[in-house]
C-alpha cells in the first residue's frame, strides 16, 4: 500500500524529482505487496474451487476411503464408482437432460433471434414495453404457474414427457435470450442494415447474410446460457417427470437413500452430471462472460 | 421536391449550421412511411416470442388466480367450489405465510449481500495482472456452472456432514466440535451453498464493470497522490454502482425462486421454508390446490413489488446508457 499521503485530486504542480533511493525502496515494497496479493488471490481461488476438486477426487475413491473423518489423500483410485453409477441407469437420465436442453435451446433460438432483431430495428418505438414484458415474465416465480401446468399435463397424459418439459424450458429461457440478444443486435451498425436494404436484399437474406455473422457470438452466448439453465433445472423436472423422462437433477436429488456408504458413488454421479456444463462453460468462458455481463449491461 | 435537390441548390453559400441540418434532414412523411414499415416488421418478428411467453407463463398464472378462489383439495374431488377469499384468509391467518416470507427475505437477502461482497472482492483480486490469471478465473467461475442439485448434495454430504464433512474436519483442527450444519444451522447451510454458487456470477458482472473503467483516470488519480483505498472509494465504487445494481437485480430474480438446495438439504425445516417451497408443499404434499394457488398469487404480487422497483432502476441505467452513446 502506498504511503503517500492522500491529497485531493488537483492540478497543483508536484515536486518533479523524487530522490532515487526512496523510489527504489518504494518499488521493492510494491513488488512485495504484489506477490503477497498474488499468493492471497490463489489461496482464495483454490479455496473457492475446493468443493469441486474434492468431489472429483472422492469420485475415484472406494466408499470406505471416502467416508473417513480425517480425509484420506493417499488411497487407491479407480473408475469403479463411475461404472456403478452408469449401472444404475445414469446414462438414460443424462440423455434425457441432453434432449430437453438441446430441444429447448433450439426452439428458444428460433423464437428469440427474430424477436431480438425486431426489437432492435430502428426506429425503436415502444420496444421497451415489449422488453419490459419479456423480462417481467422472468421475474414471475415458476411456482406460481406450476399448479395449472401440472394439472393440464396430467389431464393430457403428458406427465413424464420430455417434450412437455422442453416446452416449459422454452418459456423459462426465452425472456433471458431475447433480453441478452437484443443488446447484440443493437450493436449492428445501421449502415450495414441500410446497405443491405438498398442492395435489394429481402429481409431474410439480410438477416442471414449480413446481421447473423455479426451477432453470432451473442447468439452463441445466449445459447450456452439457455443450455446451462435447462441442464441444471430441478424444480420443474422433479415435479413433472418420474421414470421415463427423468432428467439428471431430480435423479441426483433422489440418489441418496441414506443406506450404507454412498459418498464416493454420489461424488461420481455428481461429477458426471456437472461435467458437460462445466466443460462447456470453461471452453466458452469468454462467451459466457460476454453473455452474462456485457449483454445484460449494454 | 426532395432533400438532395435543396442541398444542391445552395452549394457554395455555406448556410448556417442549423439551417443546413434542417435541409439535410429527409422530409418527415417519407420517413414515417418507412417507420411504419419497420414497425410492422418489428411487430411480426416479436409476436411469435410474445405468444409463446404468454402461453407458457402468463396463462397458467391467470388460471392460478382462478384456482386461488376455489375450494379445491385433490383428496376430496367432489367438494370443489367457489371459495371467495377463504384461501387468502387461511394464508394470512395460518402463520406459515409470515414465517415463510421472512425466511425468503432472509435467505435471499443474505445470499445476495454476501455473494456481491465476495464477488466484489474476487473481481478486484482477479482484475490485477498476476501469474495464472486466466486459470484462476476459470476455476472461480466453476461454482456457477455446477448443477444446483449437485452443489447442494456435495455441500450437504461431502463438505458439511458432521462425521465426514471437510468443513468439520477443518473446524476440528481448530478445536471446534463437529457441527451438523443442515440440522443445527439450516438457514446458514442454504445461504452458504447459494453464496458459493452466486459469487462467481456477481464477480463476472463486477469484473466487467472494473474493466470498463478508464485506466487513464485511475492513473491520473494515482499520479495526483490518491492512494488505492481513496481512489477505490471515490472513483471505482461510484463507477461500479450501476453494475452492482444490475448484479443485485439479476441475483434477486434467480434467488427469489430458490428451491433446489432447500428441497435437497433441509426440506424446509428450521426457517428455510421459502415461499416456493411452501407452495410446493401445500400443492404437491397437502394437495390443497386452492390454498397453494393463493400462495402463488401472493408470491407473484410480492415479486412484482420488488421487481418493479428494481426494474425501474434497471431502465434508468438503460436509458442513461443510451443517452451516453
Amino acid at each position: 500500500m502506498s504511503t503517500v499521503t492522500a491529497a485531493p485530486v488537483s492540478t497543483a504542480p508536484r515536486p518533479s524529482t523524487p530522490t532515487p533511493p526512496r523510489r527504489r525502496s518504494k518499488r521493492m515494497r510494491h513488488r512485495a505487496t504484489s506477490t503477497a496479493l498474488t499468493i492471497f488471490t490463489w489461496i482464495v481461488t483454490l479455496g473457492f474451487f475446493f468443493p469441486v476438486a474434492w468431489m472429483v477426487f472422492t469420485a475415484f475413491k472406494t466408499e470406505a476411503a471416502a467416508a473417513t473423518r480425517t480425509p484420506t489423500i493417499f488411497t487407491a483410485l479407480s473408475l469403479d464408482r463411475f461404472a456403478e453409477v452408469l449401472d444404475r441407469g445414469f446414462g438414460v437420465y443424462l440423455l434425457n437432460s441432453l434432449t430437453a436442453s438441446v430441444m429447448s435451446t433450439v426452439i428458444v433460438l428460433l423464437l428469440a433471434i427474430p424477436a431480438a432483431y425486431g426489437l432492435s430495428i430502428r426506429p425503436i418505438i415502444k420496444s421497451t414495453d415489449a422488453l419490459f414484458f419479456f423480462i417481467s415474465t422472468r421475474f414471475m416465480p415458476i411456482a406460481a404457474a406450476i399448479i395449472p401446468i401440472y394439472l393440464l399435463l396430467q389431464g393430457l397424459g403428458m406427465l413424464d414427457n420430455i417434450t412437455a418439459l422442453s416446452v416449459l424450458y422454452v418459456g423459462m429461457n426465452l425472456p433471458l435470450a431475447v433480453w441478452m440478444m437484443r443488446s447484440f443486435f443493437s450493436e449492428v451498425p445501421l449502415e450495414i442494415v441500410e446497405a443491405a436494404q438498398i442492395d435489394g436484399a429481402n429481409f431474410f437474406t439480410e438477416l442471414v447474410r449480413v446481421v447473423l455473422p455479426i451477432v453470432a457470438p451473442g447468439i452463441a452466448a445466449a445459447a450456452l446460457i439457455c443450455f446451462i439453465f435447462a441442464w441444471n433445472e430441478y424444480f420443474l423436472a422433479s415435479l413433472l417427470t418420474s421414470t421415463m423422462a427423468r432428467t439428471t437433477p431430480p435423479f441426483l436429488g433422489s440418489f441418496v437413500d441414506g443406506r450404507g456408504q454412498f459418498l464416493a458413488v454420489l461424488s461420481a454421479a455428481s461429477t458426471l452430471a456437472v461435467l458437460p456444463v462445466v466443460l462447456a462453460g470453461w471452453l466458452a468462458q469468454k462467451r459466457l462472460v460476454t453473455g452474462l455481463a456485457m449483454g445484460a449491461i449494454k | 421536391m426532395t432533400a438532395p435537390d435543396l442541398i444542391v441548390a445552395e452549394p457554395a453559400h455555406d448556410p448556417a449550421p442549423a439551417a443546413s441540418r434542417a435541409l439535410r434532414r429527409p422530409p418527415k412523411p417519407e420517413l414515417s412511411g418507412g417507420q411504419i414499415k419497420a414497425l410492422r416488421l418489428a411487430r411480426t418478428l416479436v409476436w411469435p416470442a410474445i405468444v409463446v411467453a404468454v402461453l407458457v407463463t402468463q396463462i397458467p398464472f391467470l388460471v392460478t388466480i382462478y384456482y386461488s378462489f376455489q375450494n379445491w383439495n385433490l383428496m376430496r374431488p367432489g367438494s370443489r367450489g367457489f371459495a371467495g377469499f377463504d384461501n387468502y384468509v387461511t394464508v394470512f391467518t395460518g402463520g406459515a405465510f409470515m414465517q415463510s416470507l421472512s425466511a425468503t427475505v432472509f435467505i435471499t437477502g443474505s445470499s445476495i449481500v454476501l455473494s456481491v461482497l465476495f464477488g466484489l472482492g474476487l473481481a478486484l483480486l482477479l482484475n490485477r495482472k498476476f501469474f495464472g490469471q486466466g486459470l484462476a478465473r476459470t476455476l472461480v467461475i466453476t461454482p456457477f456452472l455446477m448443477m444446483p442439485a449437485a452443489a447442494a448434495l456435495i455441500f450437504k454430504w461431502s463438505m458439511l456432514d458432521a462425521n465426514v464433512g471437510m468443513v468439520n474436519w477443518g473446524l476440528s483442527a481448530l478445536g471446534v466440535d463437529p457441527v451438523q450444519w443442515n440440522t443445527d444451522f439450516p438457514a446458514l447451510t442454504v445461504i452458504m451453498v447459494l453464496t458459493w454458487q452466486y459469487t462467481p456470477f456477481m464477480m463476472l458482472i463486477l469484473l466487467a464493470g472494473l474493466q470498463s473503467q478508464s485506466k487513464e483516470t485511475l492513473e491520473a488519480a494515482s499520479v495526483d497522490g490518491a492512494g488505492p483505498i481513496r481512489s477505490f472509494l471515490h472513483m471505482t465504487l461510484p463507477h461500479l454502482r450501476q453494475y452492482i445494481e444490475l448484479a443485485v437485480l439479476l441475483g434477486g430474480i434467480m434467488l427469489l425462486q430458490v428451491f433446489d438446495p432447500i428441497a435437497i438439504m433441509t426440506r424446509g425445516t428450521g426457517g428455510t421454508k421459502t415461499l416456493s417451497y411452501l407452495l410446493y408443499e401445500r400443492a404437491f404434499v397437502g394437495l390443497e390446490i386452492g390454498e397453494a394457488a393463493a400462495y402463488g398469487v401472493i408470491t407473484v404480487l410480492l415479486t412484482i413489488i420488488v421487481a418493479s422497483v428494481a426494474l425501474r432502476l434497471l431502465f434508468k441505467i438503460f436509458s442513461s446508457e443510451g443517452a451516453k452513446s
